[in-house]
């Protein structure tokens, strides 16, 4: 579950990660008090200087006109007036974009240097890790693409934890000494007691800014929880931020389908994950483009295939459907008869491709033969069900 | 011979009173498994299918004398159970359950570093050597005993593969699945060893999927060390990057993990790709007819 950098910073505060002030806003009026309130807390006078900042799951803010610098209240609401209630469109988030519906309101720092500090799982290691970097405030992938050698990353053991030798690495490669370096492993410990009383998946301060002043300041925030151990911070979970989801996804979500919308045409129907990835492969292999990824899961019934056809015919794009189901505890008859009723409870106007395949089978494909249904297909082999309904979907 | 499951195996069932645990117990009864007992803390002294429960790891082993155990408690509380398995040292923990925080599988990790346990999963099938042995949730009679092994991160993908197999007249030595998680308890590379190892196998099935690096690990592996003929099937070709595909650990992230660079070190190692999911059985059994196991 990814959190907006707001109730990052939030969780940033509470363990010590010193973060820039600012105040939330969810309206104009909202957003000069908030102004007026930070400027306050400065001390600034008439040269302070604060940004508005929508806050969407996406990156790639600023250069998308997401994050504006604002100079007095009245400015504060006018901008923030253009970005509430909008969509924001940036090289992440695709080209339908995702909706503001908060602004963060803060104080602009004077930054001298930009860092890059990040707290991950190293899947190959089977351990935490801590990422750093001198190149802050890019789009880090980009770094790890084109100078690898850019990242250093340090491996944390769970019994130790981040250790002394830890942070002294991290600050020799930010270049930090004295106070700077102290105030570096002060921010690297408190990232991993959030990472660890969290379940976070992801930590990452981009940049992590070396002020003029000397201070070190998180001047951007980015956290992921890990949804398996979301059941025990029920806190956090009520963070969750609906309106950031596809809509289809989060619906399928609810009801314990896994579903991805693509951008093809014909829709997928399968149980099991690897199975369903390899479904939208062949489709693609013969000259087809899959419209979902869709995994039904492991009680393949009525009622869940209903609810997987509702959601795959919700793509207006959908020409055809291809069913894929190995029947192993699942039995093919049971399957079969849960798609007749589904597609005629539905209405189902659109060419459907079944593949069965396993345990029952023979009934299965009797059941769906004899029902005569004109646009329910029953293939046996997985290439040529691929390769129907993709003449179908032309 | 096979690998880590035979005629030997006495597996326990921890969860066993629970509904998945009930119907999976039935099914390896039913294959042959020696299932010597279960455990359901509170629920000892019961019985489910005529298997005996006990409420500890601990009483089930010293009663049983088991050398395996399958987990189906739920998330919230398997990693206890698996604790408590590694507690009462048992060589081989398979794990079914899904949805196990990764925060509490790295610490069981660590617990397994330095034992003589062998633990597959968690979100897997399990494991099968046909016609001998079944700890696991996969069909059993989509199997024939013979000389492939299949290793892989999906379910019924595998199911598929297997089933092309038996179809092409390729019966299988061992089958394991080693589950779709970030972190696992085996990855392929623990698992090639004893596969290359393995007297019975004479080819190896390896079906990936997208994400993290465990056929790039495999790919570097089987160049080094596997003499034996590999093929490889990766899942996923077709996915957007940043989006979990079904299971926690298919998901590109960081731009790494993509299909195509893992089939490409594959590839370069001298496994033989198969591009299409429908293509495993027949691939497999045009190469082996043409060039025998070495």
């Amino acid at each position: 579950m990814k959190l907006h950098e707001y109730q990052a910073k939030e969780l940033f505060a509470s363990v010590g990660i010193p973060v820039p002030r600012g105040v939330v806003a969810r309206t104009p009026a909202e957003a000069s008090a908030a102004y007026e309130a930070v400027a306050r807390q400065c001390g600034g006078g008439a040269g302070f200087a604060g940004n508005v900042k929508a806050q969407i799951h996406a990156g790639g803010r600023g250069k998308a006109g997401g994050v504006i610098k604002v100079t007095s209240p009245q400015e504060a609401a006018t901008q923030s007036a253009g970005l509430l209630g909008r969509r924001l469109v940036t090289k992440q988030t695709g080209p339908e974009g995702l909706p503001v519906s908060a602004v963060l309101v803060d104080e602009r720092a004077t930054i001298a240097r930009e860092l890059y500090l990040a707290l991950t799982l190293d899947r190959f290691r089977a351990r935490p890790v801590v990422l750093a970097s001198q190149a802050g405030g890019m789009d880090i992938e980009e770094v790890a693409m084109t100078t690898p050698s850019a990242i250093v990353r340090e491996p944390i053991e769970l019994e130790t934890g981040v250790t002394e030798q830890t942070c002294a690495r991290v600050a020799a490669v930010f270049g930090l000494r004295g106070a700077q370096a102290e105030a570096c492993a002060a921010i690297v410990r408190a990232m991993w007691r959030l990472y660890e009383s969290c379940d976070a998946s992801l930590i990452e301060i981009n940049p992590l800014a070396t002020m003029q002043d000397g201070r070190l300041l998180a001047v951007d925030a980015k956290v992921t929880l890990d949804d398996n151990a979301l059941f025990r911070h029920q806190e956090l979970a009520a963070w969750r931020d609906e309106s950031q989801e596809h809509p289809l996804e989060l619906l399928a979500s609810r009801i314990g389908i896994s579903y991805v919308g693509l951008d093809g045409n014909i829709g997928c129907l399968v149980n099991g994950a690897g199975l369903a990835m390899a479904t939208n492969d062949i489709i693609k292999l013969s000259g087809g483009s899959p419209a979902n990824f869709l995994d039904v899961g492991g009680g393949a019934n009525v009622e869940q295939v209903t609810n997987a056809f509702s959601i795959i015919l919700a793509d207006a794009r959908v020409k055809a459907v291809l069913v894929n189901i190995f029947g192993g505890i699942m039995r093919c008859d049971w399957i079969a008869e849960g798609l007749l009723k589904a597609t005629q409870r539905l209405d189902v106007k659109v060419p459907i491709v079944v593949r069965l395949q396993g345990t029952n089978v023979d009934e299965g494909r009797a059941l769906l033969a004899n029902a005569k249904r004109l646009n329910l297909i029953s293939v046996e082999g997985l290439a040529d069900a691929a390769m129907r309904v993709v003449e179908l979907a032309r | 011979m096979s690998v880590l499951v035979g005629k030997d195996t006495r597996v326990i069932v921890q969860g066993i009173t629970g509904q998945a645990g009930a119907f999976h117990t039935e099914k390896m009864l039913e294959y042959g498994t020696q299932v010597v007992g279960g455990v359901t803390p509170g629920k000892g002294g019961a019985a489910v299918h005529g298997v005996p429960v006990f409420n500890s790891m601990q009483e089930a082993v010293r009663a049983t004398r088991a050398n395996a155990t399958i987990v189906f408690v739920p998330a919230k509380f398997a990693s206890a159970a698996v604790l408590e398995a590694i507690e009462a040292a048992l060589p081989l923990i398979v794990v079914i359950t899904e949805g196990i925080p990764t925060l509490d599988m790295l610490r069981i990790r660590r617990r397994l570093a330095d034992a003589p346990i062998r633990l597959i999963g968690p979100n897997c099938p399990g494991l099968i050597t046909p016609g001998a042995c079944k700890v696991g949730i996969m069909p059993g009679y989509i199997h024939r005993p013979g000389t492939v092994a299949v290793l892989s991160r999906s379910g019924t993908l595998t199911y598929d593969a297997v089933h092309q197999l038996t179809q092409a007249g390729l019966g299988q030595s061992t089958c394991i699945g080693i589950g779709g998680d970030p972190v696992l308890g085996s990855s392929f590379v623990h698992l090639l060893p004893l596969l290359e190892a393995d007297a019975q196998t004479e080819a190896i099935v390896l079906i990936g999927e997208i994400g993290g690096t465990e056929e790039e690990e495999a790919a570097a592996y089987i160049k080094a060390h596997v003499t034996k003929p590999v093929f490889a099937f990766v899942a996923g070709k077709m996915a957007p990057k940043e989006k979990r595909m079904g299971h926690a650990g298919a998901i590109i992230a960081g731009g790494k993990g993509t299909a195509a660079e893992k089939l490409t070190m594959l590839q370069a190692a001298g496994v033989k790709i198969v591009e299409s999911p429908a293509a495993i059985g027949e691939t497999v059994q045009a190469c082996l007819a043409k060039s025998p196991a070495k």
